[in-house]
């Protein structure tokens, strides 16, 4: 019933969304964990510490699968794409082992001293190392876009060979990795990521607060994670609308797909939200006139070109999918924007922390920069089909000509069932530390003397 | 060319340095969770797992940089490779990501049931990792029905060979012989009486795998000793591949376990260069006609990407080196648990 190349890109599209629940958290509690251990070291103030002890507890389940998981993209390259990779190796491979020896590395040999290193190392050096881990995160991301703003838009390459030999080799290394979308999209998938780790921040001790937990400390973590919110949701709207001028630049169709944008050469409407009817080719719903015209060139008369300008075979497989991701991510932006502007008011005004209403929404928000990662991520890589390489390589050719329907069906339930159980413990680890806190109740679950005294107690 | 040695031999290298880290860094903590079950008391294995607890992440980081440099260097070889042996590959990430899980949840629960299914999964996912390690190996000794186009010929089954296999327990059984001397560094007192006991069966089943091994693949596998013949000079590999094995035993009776951790490392290493020197320039070597070979020149990436991560190698090697060794340093000595244990 499916054929290979679908099964494949539903395999594809299921462990790396997997996969990017985790590193964003991880980059961006790295984030937090940096500023409030820095914060302990310049104050003094050991509330400062607890925190950054709690929450790098949280930081290693999320890193743990963080890793886990990803080393499986890795090799889905060479199973799943096997034409893909050897059409790309030249180029993506010195992206990915860059990334391997300069990110990787430093994130994993950081790591240990990090979580186990407290009470071994002096503080600075522990901080050190926490500072190591974040900007190994970091540079992961770098190399990582890089590599897949290079399939967006392939620079610093030529074309070497013919048909099942063809290959890009690299020209210019400085071009391939500043191409015409790599820094506007890592600035982007870094600010995304810092949302994803300071709304977890703000979910849990919102949470504390409501509960009348930790309140001394929860009032000053949560304070500092407005701060970073705040100043990272405004932040978002610049680098996105740069990354949105980039795209309507270098990837016009993939534009035209976002807005749901038809017409060959016409002034192109802004969308709140609305539904793209590909048959009748026209978008209904709520729209700015000219709103995109006017983004784009500042004019709202401005002609934008539409899909029907481009043949269809270079169209993505679905403008409606591409549409929705995109409108729910810009939403979701918007609403983070909301959210931080009200409470910073708030707490300017001395009153948030009995703004109770407001702090069960920041309970739920957490779910918002993680969605919108996922679903911006989706509009990303589904406008760019059918090309896996931008106007270069069809995804359907660049499929593993030796695998077959039945081996991906198997791999692919197999990761299915052991996603659905990491998903489960994940979520159970996380409750679980949340309910447990930043200090006391937690150590006695390690000592074993002590988990014995607590079997009498209870 | 560097040196008077072109780039995809500098490359091959670097590959192989990689991997050789790899098999020596991962191969200890997998030799010790090959044990765990071996180890009956709950404070023993907590122990046991602690002691690779704040390295057997970054150890795991090798195979990551080593696949990258693979597939940098010798892009056609990790397509071929790892499409047709698809099914190897996604079983060896199930066990990966198991392990890794494993380790994490263990001692979070104190419920026995809980742990010990977590002890089981930890312990067979990583013998099964240290096994189709080794029936990779083995395939890529003996060689693979490589025909037009980088396809196989027949089915991934044929991977499961007895000498594939044969390969599969060897590797395994070196890992635990390198693991348990690994443990016997980190432990004390009764569990430390427990892993030395251990070490004895390691070497026995090592010494018994490995020469078994040896032999079939002289008898059956005469061209991977081919190069060995031609050139006497080569001998040398072997030789102190064979010295430091036999130095094992001879350092453990003397109780200096560091220094026998030390030649199970170099032995680690040793084999593996047997295995480049026979390989060279050949990666995957096709049996249904040498046309098909893959080498280091026809499945390289252009010179040009070959100089660019060379320069990344030079600058970033060091900076690795430097972690890990100050990360083995800070946590040296015998594990002692506390508040941040697994």
């Amino acid at each position: 019933m499916f054929d290979v190349e679908i099964l494949a890109r539903i395999q594809f599209a299921f462990t790396v969304a997997f996969h990017y629940i985790y590193p964003p958290l991880s980059i961006g509690l790295g984030l937090l964990m940096v500023l409030m251990e820095g914060l302990y070291l310049r104050t003094g103030d050991a509330d400062y510490e607890k925190l950054a002890r709690f929450w790098t507890k949280i930081f290693a389940v999320t890193f743990g699968i963080g890793v886990a998981t990803g080393i499986v993209m890795e090799f889905e390259f060479g199973t799943n794409w096997a034409t893909y990779s050897r059409y790309v190796g030249d180029i993506f491979g010195s992206a990915l082992a860059a990334e391997g020896i300069f990110a990787f590395a430093l994130e994993s040999g950081f790591l240990g001293i990090l979580l186990f290193g407290w009470d071994r190392v002096s503080s600075r050096v522990h901080f050190i190392a926490t500072v190591g881990v974040w900007l190994g995160s970091m540079f992961s991301a770098v190399w990582i876009v890089v590599a897949n703003s290079w399939q967006q838009t392939p620079a610093g390459y030529h074309i070497v060979g013919e048909g099942m030999n063809a290959r890009a080799e690299i020209t210019d290394f400085w071009a391939m990795v500043f191409n015409p979308s790599s820094v506007d999209r890592l600035l982007h998938v870094w600010v995304g990521a810092f949302l994803a780790g300071t709304f977890l921040v703000l979910s849990v001790h919102a949470w504390y607060l409501l509960k009348g937990r930790y309140e001394a400390i929860s009032r000053k973590a949560f304070s500092l994670a407005l701060l970073v919110g705040l100043v990272f949701s405004l932040s978002q709207l610049l680098t996105g609308h740069r990354s949105a001028e980039g795209v309507s630049r270098n990837q016009p169709i993939k534009m035209a797909a976002l807005e749901g944008h038809f017409a060959a050469e016409a002034p192109a409407d802004l969308f709140l939200f609305g539904w793209v009817d590909e048959e009748q080719q026209t978008t209904h719903g709520l729209a700015i006139p000219g709103g995109l015209s006017l983004l784009l060139h500042q004019d709202p008369q401005a002609p934008v070109k539409g899909l029907q300008a481009f043949p269809a075979e270079d169209h993505p497989d679905t403008i409606n999918g591409v549409f929705q991701f995109y409108h729910l991510m810009v939403a979701i932006g918007l609403a983070l924007i909301g959210l931080t502007i009200l409470a910073a008011f708030f707490w300017w005004r001395g009153t948030l922390f009995s703004k109770r209403w407001l702090l069960r929404i920041f309970v739920l928000a957490v779910l918002l920069p993680n969605i919108a990662n996922q679903v911006g991520w989706f509009s990303a890589e589904m406008g760019r089909q059918p090309w896996v390489v931008y106007g270069l390589l069809r995804t359907s050719d660049a499929l593993s000509r030796q695998v077959t329907a039945g081996q991906i069906v198997f791999s692919l339930i197999m990761f299915t069932l052991i996603y659905s159980l990491l998903f489960a413990l994940f979520l159970y680890m996380l409750t679980k530390k949340i309910k447990a806190g930043p200090y006391d109740e937690d150590s006695i679950q390690h000592s074993p003397r002590q988990q014995e005294m607590a079997g009498f107690l209870e | 060319m560097l040196f008077g040695i072109d780039y995809p031999t500098w490359w091959f290298l670097v590959v192989g340095a990689l991997f050789s880290g790899y098999a020596i860094l991962d191969g200890f903590d997998l030799g010790a969770g090959a044990w765990h079950l071996f180890l009956r008391k709950e404070e023993s294995r907590r122990i046991a797992l602690n002691a690779i607890g704040p390295v057997w992440d970054g150890n795991e980081v090798w195979l990551v940089i080593g696949g990258g440099a693979l597939f940098a260097g010798f892009p056609v070889v990790y397509a071929t490779v790892f499409s047709i042996m698809y099914i190897p590959f996604m079983l060896f990430l199930a066990f990966l990501i198991f392990r890794a899980v494993s380790i994490e949840f263990r001692s979070k629960e104190p419920m026995k049931w809980w742990r010990q299914t977590w002890d089981i999964l930890y312990s067979v996912s990583s013998i099964m990792l240290a096994v189709l390690l080794g029936v990779v190996l083995g395939n890529i000794l003996q060689g693979m029905a490589i025909g037009p186009d980088w396809t196989l010929q027949g089915t991934w089954l044929q991977f499961l060979n007895p000498y594939a296999l044969l390969i599969g327990i060897t590797t395994l059984a070196l890992f635990m012989l390198h693991g348990a001397i690994y443990l016997a560094m980190k432990t004390e007192g009764r569990l430390f009486a427990k892993v030395t006991l251990l070490i004895r069966r390691a070497i026995i089943f090592f010494l018994v795998t490995f020469g078994i091994a040896t032999v079939a693949s002289l008898i059956y596998f005469p061209h991977l000793s081919d190069r060995f013949r031609e050139s006497p000079i080569l001998f040398v590999v072997p030789l102190l591949a064979f010295l430091s094995i036999a130095n094992i035993p001879r350092l453990i009776t003397k109780r200096q376990y560091r220094g026998a951790f030390i030649f199970s490392a170099i032995t680690v290493s040793m084999l593996l260069m047997m295995v480049a020197i026979e390989l060279y320039p050949v990666l995957v070597l096709s049996t249904v006609d040498p046309i098909y070979n893959i080498t280091i020149y026809n499945a390289a990436a252009s010179t040009k990407s070959l100089g660019i991560m060379l320069t990344i190698a030079a600058i970033g090697t060091p900076l690795v080196l430097g972690y890990t060794a100050f990360v083995f340093y800070t946590f040296r000595g015998k594990v002692k648990l506390d508040d941040h244990s697994y």
